[in-house]
């Protein structure tokens, strides 16, 4: 694809492109190095390919040395066998060098995409490993970009960069050197564009990436507006307010045009900029050369040679200072893959990590301390015991750290201070798929996969039979709505979910759990989306399916937690009450307080 | 193709002049990039070479001058040709997004909106590619190859016809490439697409992918699409290392035929020296726009196959469309009646309404009640007119709602809906949405009514923080007030409550509903309802089980009519077994 992109909008748009990615000055060649790490497996095939570039460059300079030599001679002598032979040479020398190139760019093609398939491995199995921590502050379109076109940006530095890098560097070096033993006062004269060309130059890379971030910002902002609007449609629309939408979006959508029209002029001032230098440099030639030919300091035959030399001298460099914003874009890029290869895996199995076996269903926080974010502790000194197949709910007012407490349990995050203990072990002292294996949860956002219902059901025990979903789906009291869909456990989850309604959803997620029978079970408001009917179905089978399970129900409506063997009840990160529903409503207390209030809200509204 | 082709060029047409100037510059650029060797030639000789120091003086000036309008007519196309391009990407976006507005919602219930996205970005860039440089390029290769071949054919005939043969097999072979090319390259940006979708699953599903311990099974699947996306991507390597060298032979075949045959023809007298040489130049002025061409013809197609999706979505169908002699709707009083009406999301599948007939008379409170997925959000849709039934009529006020101005009846209706959606902006902003004009104390009261005020104050920048994304992250139930304010403001004849104070715990939701019912009364309201309390003090009640209407009519009349209606509602008292007392917490019905 490489080659197809470096099409139409090569030249300008390329020459832009990398600038405006790098924030910072410079460029980091240590990360540049780090990641081409990943080339090392392919190095012969890197050798190979430099090696084929190196033939096709050859037979680019041997064409027209041989028609120079048939024209020349053989024409001119009218030597017909001499003629033959040089044609034959000719197309030998233009086959080789067209299988060459052809050889060369299937090697680089093939190395590139190798290279950039194993840092999207690495890159994807190290967001696995990351801690959830990290994924609170990281947005997943910026993740997403790390592994599209921060990738890319490599790529493109391999598959063109790294073999016209040396191509170019040959040329240029070669012309330097002829330059300067043919006639190194010519030479050094002519060079004085070579100062101007670097200043203009950086000055140009410096507007060009005010330019460059421009026309990033502006797009950034259009599609920030349209994903939004798309996201929104529902309530623009039930507004009636497209026309006012529309008008946004063409605000946006205008600036967008005119910050790519101002980079591109910007662009397309330079290269004639550059160009003007070149003929500056060639009438420097012409001047001085003809005044030193006048004077019999050079031969005219210099000038000329001069001459061509000039004008290739140019090509080159442009070549490079083109391929030098590829360097620094890639740069960038392999800094920020870096930047994620090397975020640090917080939560991991400790070396001496054991497999936790045959959970009895045991929990206990001693004095746990956690915050999300420094000085905001969501749990402050939390301390209570769940004995197997127990029954306990966790109550409390939104923000209370109700929450908190399930993704300590299944140690997403790590405490503060003090210890969650699942069968009297300290979670962080077993190995994370043993007990994320053996404890069933229902996340509060009733998250599904784009996948079939079925595939979604059997998401955490794969392996498990059609007959087990079934069942599970049944358990949850799932099936009577999967059953009515057009395609059944097949119909397919859309992105989001929004073909099924949140209370399907959370049935759904239900189903998931049962399926993996766990010995621990978290509710975390697993039903607060489904009907009254739906929910004493739900109630009824969990009866039955808790038996022997230990479970953590956590829910802010009171009405579902009654039959629980024991209420902790959490107000801003401290336990506050605890006991049976009966206890707690003797006391007066946060409980009472609440559940008054529930029977307030509904008797004022009756 | 061509047709996508010629409506791209439609799209060009405006510019006209732009791009006709762009193509001036171009053709001036090629002339004096032709004029200012040839001079540096004459100067060399005359000035050099002959001494003439008057002639170098006067030819070095006249190069730099040159080279000055070269330089000018550089920037002159450059940015013309782009701003043409900016232009046409610039119209075709605005045309995508007034569509994107007039789509009818069951478009979106199958469209992902990352899609949207992409049709919206990368191919309306693939189409901004064409419109711009790539058409100029196109016009001036082929200018330029005829142009040469008339000059070839005058300096030789039968060398012409002979070096030239190949030609049109470059052409063809340069043609069949592109359009292998394209599958290749459509497959490879889908499984790209593929695979992003993969990751953002991922990432969005982290919680539960930890939860319960598949890191290693994504991460397998994961390496699946990875390694596909690896040989698709190889596979447009391979093609193009497969036809490169063909081309390039192609190209250079005739060379070889002009040193071998023009050779022999100068040997056997019938060509000069100096006519080879010329011809074998021009033969490098035909062969390198020839190749560009069959380069060009492979970047446009894939071009081309952006604006063929983009033009797929210019031309869906608009479901719900204001008629043509659509009527605006006056000052609504807020009579809503169902005809048999009928209603399924997708065609051929089976209805989520089926003939439903009900009257509601202005100012009624109507509760909708019914197990998950019995068809209660799809009436809201269609009484919003978000759908239109498949059979049957929708009337408010007695007119068929398919013959009036949308926009006049969403004007008037007011709804909060089952997940609370809010832009980013102020919560002010937010809640000014429906009517921009509303006065400070208007904003202020709606505030106030829907709970809102106490929360709002407690924030930083009180009502002008901003929310979403970049500002501050409300809860559910703050969301769900603002979107209540944002409804109350509207002051609508017609009000919609979808699930309303789903996610509001028992305090905050007390004070809502006191606003809520506040607010209903007067007007006629909707009310998907979750709580039984709200259900009795309805006006009237629809029961719906699987799309149909099974009773209507008063909770008391319901109870003893209605065998559904009384399973749910004693379902809902069953835990606390008194009948006599609300139900204590909330029991719900949801959609």
């Amino acid at each position: 694809m490489g080659f197809m992109s470096a099409g139409l909008q090569g030249g300008p748009h390329s020459l832009l492109r990398g600038y405006g990615e790098h924030e910072r000055q410079g460029f980091n060649w240590w990360a540049l190095l780090s990641v081409a790490q990943f080339v090392l497996p392919y190095r012969r095939m890197l050798a190979l390919a430099v090696a084929l570039m190196l033939v096709a460059a050859a037979a680019q300079l041997a064409g027209p040395y041989v028609i120079k030599v048939a024209i020349d001679g053989f024409i001119a002598q009218h030597d017909v066998r001499g003629l033959i032979g040089a044609s034959l040479a000719l197309l030998a020398i233009f086959a080789g060098g067209a299988y060459a190139s052809a050889g060369q760019a299937l090697l680089t093609g093939r190395l590139g995409q190798a290279v950039l398939r194993d840092l999207r491995s690495r890159l994807f199995a190290h967001m696995q490993r990351l801690p959830m921590a990290y994924y609170d502050r990281a947005d997943s379109g910026r993740l997403i970009s790390h592994m599209v076109s921060d990738v890319s940006v490599i790529n493109e530095l391999l598959t063109s960069g790294i073999v016209a890098l040396s191509g170019d560097l040959i040329i240029l070096l070669g012309i330097i050197g002829i330059m300067l033993a043919m006639s190194a006062r010519l030479a050094l004269l002519s060079f004085m564009v070579i100062p101007v060309m670097i200043l203009l130059t950086a000055w140009f890379s410096h507007a060009a990436a005010r330019m460059y971030r421009r026309t990033r910002q502006k797009v950034g902002v259009m599609i920030g507006r349209l994903a939004e609007d798309l996201a929104t449609v529902r309530v623009i629309r039930a507004f009636a307010k497209e026309g006012e939408a529309s008008g946004h979006f063409e605000h946006t959508n205008r600036e967008n045009r005119d910050a790519n029209i101002a980079a591109i002029s910007l662009a397309f001032a330079f290269r004639p900029a550059v160009d003007l230098l070149a003929a500056i440099a060639s009438l420097i030639v012409i001047w001085f050369g003809g005044r030193f030919a006048a004077a019999g300091a050079v031969s005219v035959g210099t000038v000329v040679a001069f001459l061509s030399y000039v004008s290739r001298f140019f090509a080159p460099i442009q070549e490079l200072s083109q391929l030098f914003t590829t360097v620094q874009s890639a740069a960038a890029g392999a800094e920020r893959i870096l930047g994620l290869l090397q975020t640090p895996v917080t939560i991991a199995d400790a070396p001496r990590a054991v497999p936790l076996e045959g959970l009895q269903g045991e929990v206990e926080l001693r004095d746990v301390w956690f915050s999300y974010a420094q000085d905001k502790p969501a749990l402050r000194g939390v301390s209570f015991h769940v004995a197997p197949g127990e029954k306990v709910a966790i109550v409390g007012p939104t923000g209370a750290g109700k929450s908190t407490i399930a993704k300590l349990l299944l140690r997403y995050y790590d405490v503060d201070e003090g210890q969650v203990l699942i069968d009297g072990r300290d979670v962080r002292e077993v190995t994370l798929q043993s007990l994320r294996r053996q404890v069933g949860v229902v996340p509060q956002e009733p998250f599904l996969f784009a996948a079939t219902i079925r595939d979604n059901i059997r998401f955490g025990r794969p392996e498990a039979s059609d007959e087990e979903v079934r069942e599970a789906a049944r358990l949850a009291r799932a099936d009577a709505f999967i059953e009515r869909l057009p395609h059944g456990y097949d119909t397919w989850v859309q992105e989001g979910a929004v073909n099924l309604s949140l209370g399907q959803r959370q049935l759904l997620c239900l189903a998931r759990a049962i399926l993996c029978r766990p010995k621990l079970v978290i509710l975390d408001e697993a039903t607060s989306s489904v009907d009254t009917q739906t929910e004493r179905l739900i109630q009824e089978a969990l009866r039955v399916l808790l038996q022997g399970r230990t479970a953590i129900v956590i829910a802010h409506r009171l009405a579902t937690v009654r039959e629980v063997d024991r209420i902790i009840v959490l107000d801003r990160g401290r336990i506050v009450e605890e006991g049976t529903h009966a206890e707690l409503l003797r006391r007066p207390g946060v409980y009472r307080r609440l559940y008054e209030a529930q029977m307030a809200s509904a008797a004022a509204a009756g | 193709m061509s047709g996508t082709f010629a409506r791209v060029l439609r799209y060009i047409r405006p510019y006209a002049v732009p791009e006709a100037s762009a193509y001036l510059c171009m053709l001036g650029m090629a002339g004096t990039g032709l004029v200012v060797p040839r001079l540096v030639g004459q100067v060399v000789d005359r000035g050099v070479i002959g001494g003439d120091q008057a002639f170098l003086l006067r030819g070095v000036l006249v190069v730099l001058l040159l080279s000055m309008l070269r330089g000018l007519m550089v920037f002159g196309q450059g940015r013309l040709s782009e701003a043409v391009a900016q232009g046409v990407a610039y119209d075709l976006r605005n045309e995508l997004y007034a569509k994107l507005q007039r789509l009818s919602f069951s478009y979106y219930d199958q469209a992902e909106t990352g899609q949207l996205l992409a049709r919206a970005t990368s191919d309306v860039e693939m189409v901004q590619r064409i419109a711009g440089r790539g058409l100029l390029m196109l016009l001036n290769a082929t200018i330029t190859a005829l142009g040469t071949a008339i000059i070839l054919c005058a300096v030789n005939l039968p060398l012409a016809a002979f070096s030239l043969a190949s030609m049109p097999a470059l052409v063809w072979v340069a043609q069949r490439y592109a359009r292998q090319m394209r599958p290749l390259s459509v497959a490879a940006q889908n499984q790209l697409a593929r695979l992003t979708g993969r990751l953002e699953q991922n990432l969005k599903g982290l919680a539960v992918v930890r939860g319960f311990a598949q890191e290693e099974r994504e991460i397998e699947r994961f390496e699946r699409e990875n390694a596909l996306l690896y040989e698709a991507n190889l596979k447009t390597v391979r093609l193009s290392a497969r036809r490169g060298p063909q081309l390039d032979l192609l190209a250079q075949w005739p060379v070889v035929l002009v040193i071998g045959f023009g050779g022999y023809l100068v040997i056997r007298g019938l060509l000069t020296v100096g006519e080879l040489v010329a011809f074998n130049a021009y033969l490098l002025n035909l062969v390198q726009p020839l190749r560009r061409l069959g380069w060009l013809v492979s970047t446009l197609s894939v071009s081309l196959a952006g604006a063929e999706r983009v033009f797929e979505i210019l031309d869906l169908p608009e479901e719900v469309q204001d008629a043509p002699d659509a009527i605006s709707l006056p000052q609504l009083r807020g009579d809503v009646a169902f005809e048999n009406v009928s209603f399924a999301y997708v065609r051929h599948a089976p209805p989520v309404l089926e003939n439903v007939s009900f009257f509601v008379p202005a100012g009624s409170i109507v509760a909708i009640v019914g197990p998950t997925g019995s068809g209660k959000s799809t009436i809201i849709n269609l009484l919003m007119r978000f759908y239109d039934p498949t059979a049957g009529r929708v009337l408010i006020d007695g007119y068929d709602l398919r013959k009036v101005k949308v926009e006049s009846l969403r004007r008037q209706i007011g709804i909060v809906l089952q997940e609370s959606v809010l832009f980013a902006g102020t919560i002010w902003e937010n809640i000014a949405f429906g009517r921009p004009d509303a006065t400070d104390e208007e904003i202020l009261a709606a505030a106030r009514l829907a709970a809102v005020d106490e929360f709002a104050r407690a924030l930083p920048q009180g009502y002008h923080t901003p929310i979403g994304e970049k500002g501050v992250m409300l809860s559910g139930g703050q969301r769900q007030r603002v979107a209540i304010a944002r409804a109350i403001l509207k002051n609508p004849a017609i009000l919609i409550l979808d699930d309303a104070t789903s996610s509001v715990d028992a305090e905050t939701e007390q004070l809502i509903q006191a606003a809520l019912w506040q607010l209903m009364r007067g007007r006629t309201s909707f009310v998907i309802a979750q709580r039984m309390s709200t259900v009795r003090r309805a006006d009237l009640v629809l029961v719906l089980e699987r799309g149909r209407l099974v009773g209507m009519g008063t909770h008391e009349e319901l109870l003893a009519s209605c065998g559904l209606y009384a399973d749910i509602f004693y379902g809902q008292l069953l835990p606390e077994a008194q009948p006599a007392r609300e139900p204590a917490g909330e029991p719900r019905w949801v959609s």
